[in-house]
């Protein structure tokens, strides 16, 4: 006896499902759009979406942070509430505890240098000697901050905030009115736009606090706390939550990252409409490969009554129409997933948005394409309930 | 009439049929008795309307039977589940009166189709067999084309070689030459009967066509849902 796949490949018939699709180019082409054009609307749709949360924890990824601080009143990063310092300097009393930086943490308006208009840009401030950001994001710039009303912009800001970056790097000396108050560009970083937040400043305590005079003494937005190697986070976490009193809460850095995202999720319909989106790409790819295997099992009746004439069993016809819808599949998700990837090129250079072909989501679009095409060749094998073989005489 | 195989493929006894319910209901066969040896060939006229086709689904347990007894190849059919009708159709080769054939397949394939349902036999062998078949209703030179770009002839000698790939013990057919010119329709006839005579496999034929009755063993006349052996055979193409 020879080995299964050998056994199998002897035994094997004519392939009818790929001969029927391949010969009649024309339906196989509108099938394939179809699918594909559906897949097209879920990568899109569940991109943007995806993209969407990953952009709004742009800032928070890089922070150099095993642990994170934040008042209880902060609600996502477009609302930070302020916390007293103090509770940061107390955690350092845990044995695992390594270090901390204070972070400054809120909105101010910016003037583009070369429109005069305003828009709100995310300030951070910290103290230039202590790190802030994972990498060599600030690349050793964090030295120009010690002077007074020096700042850190973030290049990949909107283009609204201005040329900064262009003029910066052609040697031109940067300045534009921040808060009220004249600052000079010392250097560029790149951190990119994140969904509450159009662009990105960094600066010195000090001259934060000269932006926001009436933000009290003392208070922080952010404390972000490194452990020493091999320390569990979690535990760390939980020890520091029983020791400190309630008016701080604290973070991994991962469920940082998460409430941040949680926040447009639950309390945003972004989720909602994108989603929405999705399952609109795949009803009208349903309804597409529904029309076109119902019509081609109707076109085929005869063929099939012949078939099942001739001794071929029912469910060998089902086999046929079964294996139509997955060669449909499989065929329609090449060209979805090249368009994909494409489509993400396209809104990553036009939106500066961080979407990429993830894997979870490729594969969450081959399984609803998968789902579409078997349903549909589910619905329409009812149609082969009418092949009655007793008629074709 | 060959009488080295006595085995008796078909057997009807006292067979009816009728179509719809109560007031409409309608008789088309009425007490057929019938017997077929294997390796004979019989051919069935009649008007049309007088049940032939019925006889012939019946036969082909394509229907189920509501009266009487009919036993095919050894299986009794009043009764018979749906998977043992098509057992039965798997050992049984039909001809249709429109050829039938599997238009995104080419010749070749379609034969194959016919091959594919025997068992334990490996694909190289089942293609050799549709080739082998091919060669023998004189289309090896057609192999690849699609039933589109072939007479209405060859579809019918493909649809010959469909039937008797699956190496079947009965073959029935409808009205076979309907489509065909006369000339075409003899050779398609002739052949047919050439090949299930090597085969000892009985064949059962529906036909108007005059001009092919002389190739059956034996005629049989239908009228009205009753059967009538016509005794006086056309020896000419024998």
């Amino acid at each position: 006896m020879s080995p299964w796949p050998a056994q199998l490949w002897r035994s094997r018939r004519i392939p009818l499902a790929w001969l029927l699709l391949s010969r009649q180019p024309a339906r196989l082409a509108i099938a394939l759009a179809g699918i594909s054009f559906a897949g097209i609307l879920m990568f899109m749709q569940l991109g943007f979406r995806d993209g969407l949360f990953d952009a709004s924890v742009t800032i928070h990824r890089l922070f150099n942070a095993d642990l994170v601080l934040m008042s209880p009143r902060s609600m996502s990063s477009i609302s930070m509430a302020g916390f007293p310092e103090r509770r940061l300097i107390q955690s350092l009393a845990d044995p695992e505890v390594e270090d901390v930086t204070p972070v400054h943490w809120n909105f101010v308006l910016w003037r583009n240098p070369e429109t005069r208009t305003t828009r709100s840009i995310l300030a951070l401030g910290f103290e230039p000697s202590d790190p802030l950001f994972i990498d060599s994001i600030l690349a050793n710039q964090a030295a120009e901050l010690n002077q007074q009303g020096r700042v850190l912009f973030d290049e990949r800001s909107r283009a609204e905030f201005g040329p900064v970056g262009q003029w910066f790097r052609q040697g031109r000396l940067v300045e534009s009115e921040v808060a009220g108050q004249r600052l000079r560009v010392a250097g560029l970083v790149q951190l990119g736009p994140s969904f509450g937040a159009d662009g990105n400043m960094i600066t010195s305590r000090e001259t934060f606090r000269s932006l926001l005079p009436a933000s009290p003494h003392g208070s922080i937005e952010l404390g972000l706390i490194r452990l020493s190697p091999g320390a569990d986070p979690l535990q760390v976490a939980a020890r520091l939550k029983k020791q400190l009193p309630q008016d701080v809460s604290i973070f991994t850095k991962q469920q940082f990252i998460e409430f941040e995202k949680n926040y447009w999720r639950s309390s945003t319909a972004i989720g909602f409409i994108f989603t929405l989106g999705a399952a609109m790409g795949f009803v009208v790819g349903c309804v597409i490969v529904y029309q076109i295997l119902y019509s081609d099992v109707s076109d085929h009746l005869p063929e099939y009554a012949t078939l099942m004439a001739m001794g071929y069993k029912l469910t060998d016809l089902l086999g046929v129409v079964a294996r139509e819808g997955l060669l449909l599949a499989l065929i329609g998700y090449l060209p979805a997933y090249g368009a994909g990837e494409a489509l993400y090129a396209l809104i990553r250079n036009s939106t500066k948005l961080p979407v990429g072909m993830e894997l979870q989501r490729a594969l969450v679009v081959f399984s609803m394409i998968l789902v579409m095409c078997m349903g549909s060749a589910l619905l329409a094998m009812r149609k082969l309930a009418d092949a009655d073989p007793a008629e074709i005489f | 009439m060959d009488r080295s195989r006595p085995s008796t493929i078909i057997r009807a006894r006292q067979l009816c049929h009728s179509y719809g319910q109560g007031e409409l209901r309608r008789q088309v066969l009425q007490s057929i008795d019938l017997t077929i040896a294997a390796g004979e060939v019989v051919l069935l006229t009649g008007p049309s309307g007088c049940g032939k086709t019925t006889l012939l689904t019946l036969i082909g347990a394509l229907r189920t039977v509501q009266q009487g007894e009919l036993e095919v190849l050894g299986q009794s059919l009043q009764g018979a589940s749906r998977d043992q009708r098509r057992c039965v159709r798997q050992k049984i080769g039909m001809i249709f009166q429109g050829h039938n054939l599997l238009r995104c397949l080419t010749a070749e394939q379609n034969v194959q189709m016919g091959a594919d349902l025997l068992p334990q036999r490996s694909y190289a062998t089942r293609r050799g067999l549709a080739r082998e078949w091919l060669r023998a209703v004189g289309l090896e030179t057609e192999l690849g084309k699609l039933p589109h770009d072939l007479s209405g002839g060859q579809k019918q000698r493909v649809a010959i070689a469909r039937a008797l790939a699956a190496e079947p013990r009965l073959l029935l057919a409808d009205e076979p030459t309907a489509a065909l010119d006369s000339r075409t329709g003899r050779e398609v006839v002739d052949l047919l009967k050439s090949l299930a005579r090597d085969q000892g496999c009985g064949v059962l034929m529906v036909t108007h066509d005059p001009r092919i009755l002389d190739v059956a063993d034996r005629l049989l006349e239908m009228e009205d849902g009753q059967l009538q052996e016509t005794t006086v055979l056309p020896q000419a193409g024998r």
